[in-house]
């Protein structure tokens, strides 16, 4: 094998391969639009994060400005910590609510943002007072029963009969 | 006869797992020494060149064939099942994040390490048989530093571009069955993906797997090779043991690393 | 003499070119290979070991190059004691031998111009003009100049052992060690091969070492003959001396006789024992 060629072929195969680092790096993990500054973290406290894992999407009004840290449990109030890093350019103002949020009805779980009206904005490591916590499907249900059997079932249709029986001691022990 | 049948049983374990340990401790010297001659392959590029195409540029063909192959069949399957959950726009978020993550460092390195794995060991495995090695010695040149150390390194550069190359074809191939195939939109398949793929967590450590899963491949290989017994049979067996051997640490290997980069995934 | 470096002893020594002292080698406790093996190489002599297959002799060889270490005894070559060398003082002193292997040990990878260049281009910073002359010049001394361009795998047997032959003498070593250098060999390419060895020794002042098993060549050629058998040396001499030996062991040698000292059964249970049962 000629030395020049050889040359060429190495230095063509580790273009190549630089050019698909570059390329999963650019075109596929979106280097250049999201991750290149460390941006700032912002901390919220949630009575129950649902399905959120960590790395999830945060979005402020459908657009990702963030994604989700760490998530703790805080063991004197039992509330769940969500460690959130926001891209760097996004603000937000010091009354925004942070709510947990599904995309569908399957879909991914995220934190919404609601910037509120404030002048002043969060800084590194400011806590959102404003949390509203995952909806669960579960507590939604039996919820609807529990409202169902407390309202008497008056107007209730044919089938709402044998359901009060089972939904009756959930809703107790939750209505306590 | 029964206590002396013991005694045998007995003997027999203890030497089995003394050779093992002999065997282990034996291949990390090596691996130190391979390790120590390193830097003298670098300041010799053109060595290290060379085996770059011999265990990158070869294997280029069957990395991106298999690539764009696996990226298409994933691309049908995916959509097969996403489209009973009614989102097969994110057939571009299934296929790279398999890719990028898993497929392309994993697939590369079990066809690295049967092209380009089985060919090092094979050739160093021959040079000894045929005592090249032993006559560099004479020569007060060193193999590991000559021979090893730069098949080494190639491989270690090899890897991860193979890998990428391979997560790349797989992806332009999902993109050709996904978007010019079934015809899902173009915008959504590279959207999704782009939202969904982060730089750090997701290809920072693709690139990582492959490193070690090269470093694994490279290192398995220069030790059979070099360690071969000096027949035919001895050369074949030792490149039967490289493709194995590296594969289920490739495996392995992967099971560990991703437990540790993806453990906040589960649960 | 183990202090004496090896870079001082270079010229002007007229001791032996190597010496074998009481050497005794075994790769395990119980197996020994070599026992109590004295030996002494003039300067600018060519001096066989021959025997059997497997008796020791390519380890002899071996002990010389540093690639083992006696278990006792004193391996000196140029009045240094092998055994006491470090890594860089095993290399400096490998400079100076050559080494042909057994079928050649060319690099397979490398055409024959780059094997001979390589222990020029491995140990000297020359230009690569000069290291092209120094090639010529090698291959020209085997009269394989014609034959530069090709690859090891085009070439015979033994036009391999000639190239090998070229690199051996590369670095105009002190002394050249052949291992088996007449084997599987043709006639013709046979005497080429034993004229070259003689030649060479006599042309550019080296020391060499044949083991072969090949008491024909040998005795055209060398200047002194030892024969190993089982780990010792059991006979020596001048070629006249051999061919005038009356030593059984050397005459079976010479003549090629299937039995005799060297016996043409494996040790094995008296015949009558093995046989008992079919009666």
């Amino acid at each position: 094998m000629n030395r020049a060629t050889l040359d060429l072929w190495v230095g063509v195969f580790v273009t190549l391969g630089i050019a698909a680092i570059l390329f999963l790096s650019l075109k596929v993990g979106n280097l250049l639009t999201v991750s290149h500054d460390p941006g700032y973290r912002l901390v919220a406290e949630f009575d129950n994060i649902g399905g959120l894992k960590l790395r999830a999407p945060v979005k402020a009004a459908g657009v990702v400005v963030g994604r989700v840290e760490a998530v703790q449990l805080d063991p004197k109030t039992y509330q769940a910590v969500v460690t959130m890093r926001i891209d760097r350019g996004y603000e937000f103002s010091k009354d925004t609510i942070a709510s947990i949020l599904t995309s569908g009805l399957l879909g991914e779980v995220y934190i919404g943002l609601d910037s509120g009206g404030d002048t002043k904005m969060l800084a590194n490591g400011d806590r959102i007072a404003k949390t509203q916590s995952a909806i669960v499907l579960e507590k939604l249900i039996s919820q609807f029963m529990f409202d169902r059997a407390a309202n008497g079932g008056g107007g209730g249709a044919a089938t709402a009969a044998p359901l009060p029986a089972g939904a009756a001691p959930s809703g107790a022990r939750g209505g306590k | 006869m029964r206590p002396d049948a013991v005694t045998w049983t007995l003997r027999r374990v203890g030497r089995a797992t003394l050779g093992s340990v002999e065997r282990l401790g034996f291949a990390a010297r090596f691996s130190v020494a391979v390790l120590v001659h390193t830097p003298a392959a670098l300041r010799r590029l053109s060595l290290t060149l060379r085996e770059i195409y011999f265990s990158g540029v070869l294997s280029l063909v069957i990395i991106l064939v298999s690539g764009l192959f696996v990226g298409m069949v994933l691309a049908l399957q995916g959509y097969d099942v996403l489209t009973r959950y009614g989102a097969n726009e994110s057939l571009g978020v299934l296929v790279a994040l398999s890719l990028v993550r898993e497929l392309g460092p994993v697939v590369a390195g079990l066809l690295f390490a049967s092209r380009a794995g089985s060919a090092i060991t094979a050739e160093i495995g021959l040079m000894k048989t045929t005592e090249q090695l032993s006559a560099m010695e004479m020569m007060a040149v060193d193999p590991l530093a000559r021979v090893v150390a730069p098949r080494f390194v190639g491989g270690i550069v090899s890897m991860p571009l193979l890998a990428a190359l391979f997560s790349m074809l797989g992806i332009f191939g999902a993109y050709l069955v996904g978007v010019k195939l079934i015809g899902i939109d173009a915008g959504s398949f590279w959207g999704n993906m782009q939202s969904a793929v982060d730089f750090r967590y997701d290809i920072v450590n693709g690139i990582i797997k492959s490193v070690v899963f090269g470093v694994a491949v490279s290192l398995i290989a220069v030790f059979e090779g070099y360690n071969a017994r000096p027949t035919a049979e001895g050369v074949s067996t030792a490149t039967t043991r490289t493709v194995v051997a590296s594969s289920l640490s490739i495996l392995a290997l992967d099971f560990v690393l991703t437990v540790f980069m993806f453990r906040g995934m589960v649960g | 003499m183990s202090d004496t470096l090896p870079a001082g002893s270079d010229a002007g020594n007229a001791g032996p070119a190597v010496v074998l002292k009481d050497v005794s080698f075994g790769y395990e406790r119980r197996r020994t290979i070599l026992s109590g093996i004295d030996m002494s190489v003039p300067r600018g002599k060519v001096v066989a070991i021959m025997g059997g297959s497997g008796c020791g002799k390519t380890t002899i060889l071996r002990l010389i190059g540093g690639q083992l270490r006696p278990q006792r005894g004193q391996v000196l070559v140029d009045g240094c004691d092998v055994a006491s060398l470090d890594r860089e003082g095993l290399f400096a002193m490998r400079r100076k031998i050559g080494m042909l292997f057994q079928f050649g040990a060319l690099f397979t990878d490398m055409s024959v111009f780059e094997n001979i260049a390589f222990p020029l281009r491995e140990h000297t910073g020359l230009p690569d003009e000069l290291i092209r002359d120094l090639v010529l010049m090698k291959l020209n001394a085997v009269g394989l100049r014609g034959a530069a361009g090709l690859n090891p795998s085009e070439l015979s047997g033994g036009m391999a052992r000639r190239v090998a032959l070229a690199r051996a003498i590369a670095l105009d070593p002190m002394l050249v060690m052949y291992d088996e250098p007449f084997a599987g060999l043709d006639p013709i390419s046979l005497g080429i091969v034993g004229q070259l060895i003689r030649r060479l020794n006599d042309a550019l002042g080296i020391t060499s070492v044949v083991v072969t098993h090949d008491i024909y060549e040998s005795l055209k050629i060398v200047d002194y003959i030892y024969f190993v058998s089982e780990g010792r040396i059991i006979s020596q001499g001048t070629p006249a001396e051999v061919r005038a030996s009356s030593e059984a062991f050397v005459r079976q040698f010479v003549d090629g006789a299937a039995d005799g000292p060297v016996p043409f059964h494996y040790p094995a249970r008296p015949l009558a024992k093995d046989f008992a049962r079919a009666a």
